[in-house]
């Protein structure tokens, strides 16, 4: 077999595990979406121009509450702002490749794509055919993800109305808040971006929300220097 | 500004965001400070949804058994500390809501 043709999948299969993990968020999203108002058509284009799942989640929550459009911006970018992390970390690795490819990796840098490269990258370091691999595990994700929430837009529309689905949003949240919380500048980031967001919350243009994740963010990086 | 609106100038952002250091590389590198305090814009974000939801579920502060998002949240927060696994996290929690409103006629 070719060896691109290899690396790719080997992308793909040790993407595999984080898929099944991904595929119900995508319901979840899917069905959340359209309950917070977005058309079906607006609720999938996002899964492919936006292409970050927590970010949706927030947009769409942002929306349902008729939050401006310059603060859900600015809150998705809040958000996404960690992957500017994975860029810097996966960088090297992929220096010597052609623009065209570069954009495309760029485009399948999410959380899950990076943690199989890069632990891949960690293993091999650089190799002729290692970006087919990132490949491999980014469409693996894209894929999954566009059909998952694609198919909780399908099946949203035939859940009563007088269901909670919008609840998923913060039960989503507390699964994935939760494994972060690991020591104690973490823990303190999380009580203080809540108290504030609660305190703040009557702030125009939801803005509370965006001023709590400034202060639990800053708290957290302040404590973490003092130890 | 309408919602494809945010959705384009969102997912530019954050193709910008993703594209940045790979673009960058070997003329500038991310600051120590910076690259420490990325870690808690999870934690931060997520418990700033997470807390006016269960709270204040009729945007005003309500903590007494009658805050059924309330009881719902914290059936959910201990699952999730206790199983450390997000779908069951995510269907005890809703099981527990519709439970509750289910027993009070709501549903």
């Amino acid at each position: 077999m070719d060896q691109t043709v290899k690396s790719f999948l080997a992308g793909v299969r040790a993407e595999f595990p984080l898929l099944v993990g991904v595929f119900p968020f995508g319901l979840i999203y899917g069905v959340l979406a359209l309950d917070a108002g977005l058309s079906p058509a607006a609720a999938l284009a996002m899964s492919s121009i936006l292409f970050a799942g927590s970010a949706q989640f927030v947009a769409a929550q942002l929306v349902s509450q008729s939050a401006p459009g310059l603060v859900i911006v600015l809150t998705i970018a809040i958000v996404n702002l960690r992957h500017m992390l994975y860029s810097a970390s996966i960088a090297p690795f992929i220096a010597r490749l052609p623009a065209r490819w570069k954009m495309l990796l760029a485009y399948l840098l999410t959380d899950e794509a990076y943690a199989a490269t890069i632990l891949h990258y960690e293993k091999t370091g650089f190799t002729p055919t290692g970006h087919w691999f990132f490949f491999g595990a980014g469409l693996g994700l894209w894929t999954t993800w566009q059909l998952s929430s694609a198919l909780g837009i399908f099946f949203g529309a035939m859940l009563p109305a007088s269901w909670p689905i919008d609840f998923a949003v913060p039960l989503t949240f507390i699964a994935m808040v939760m494994p972060v919380l690991k020591d104690k500048p973490a823990v303190a980031a999380a009580i203080s971006a809540a108290v504030v967001a609660v305190m703040a919350f009557a702030l125009p243009f939801k803005l509370g929300l965006i001023l709590a994740a400034l202060v639990g963010i800053l708290t957290g990086t302040v404590l973490e220097y003092r130890r | 500004m309408n919602i494809w609106m945010v959705m384009v100038v969102g997912g530019l952002l954050t193709f910008g965001m993703r594209m940045s250091f790979i673009y960058l590389f070997g003329r500038l590198q991310i600051p120590e400070t910076v690259k420490r305090g990325l870690r808690f814009v999870p934690p931060a974000v997520l418990s700033a949804i997470v807390a006016p939801a269960l709270l204040m579920p009729d945007n005003s502060i309500d903590i007494s058994l009658g805050n059924f998002r309330l009881m719902a949240g914290v059936v959910a927060i201990l699952v999730a500390w206790r199983t450390r696994n997000p779908l069951l996290t995510i269907l005890s929690g809703m099981a527990a809501l519709l439970l509750i409103m289910w027993g009070s006629g709501i549903v």
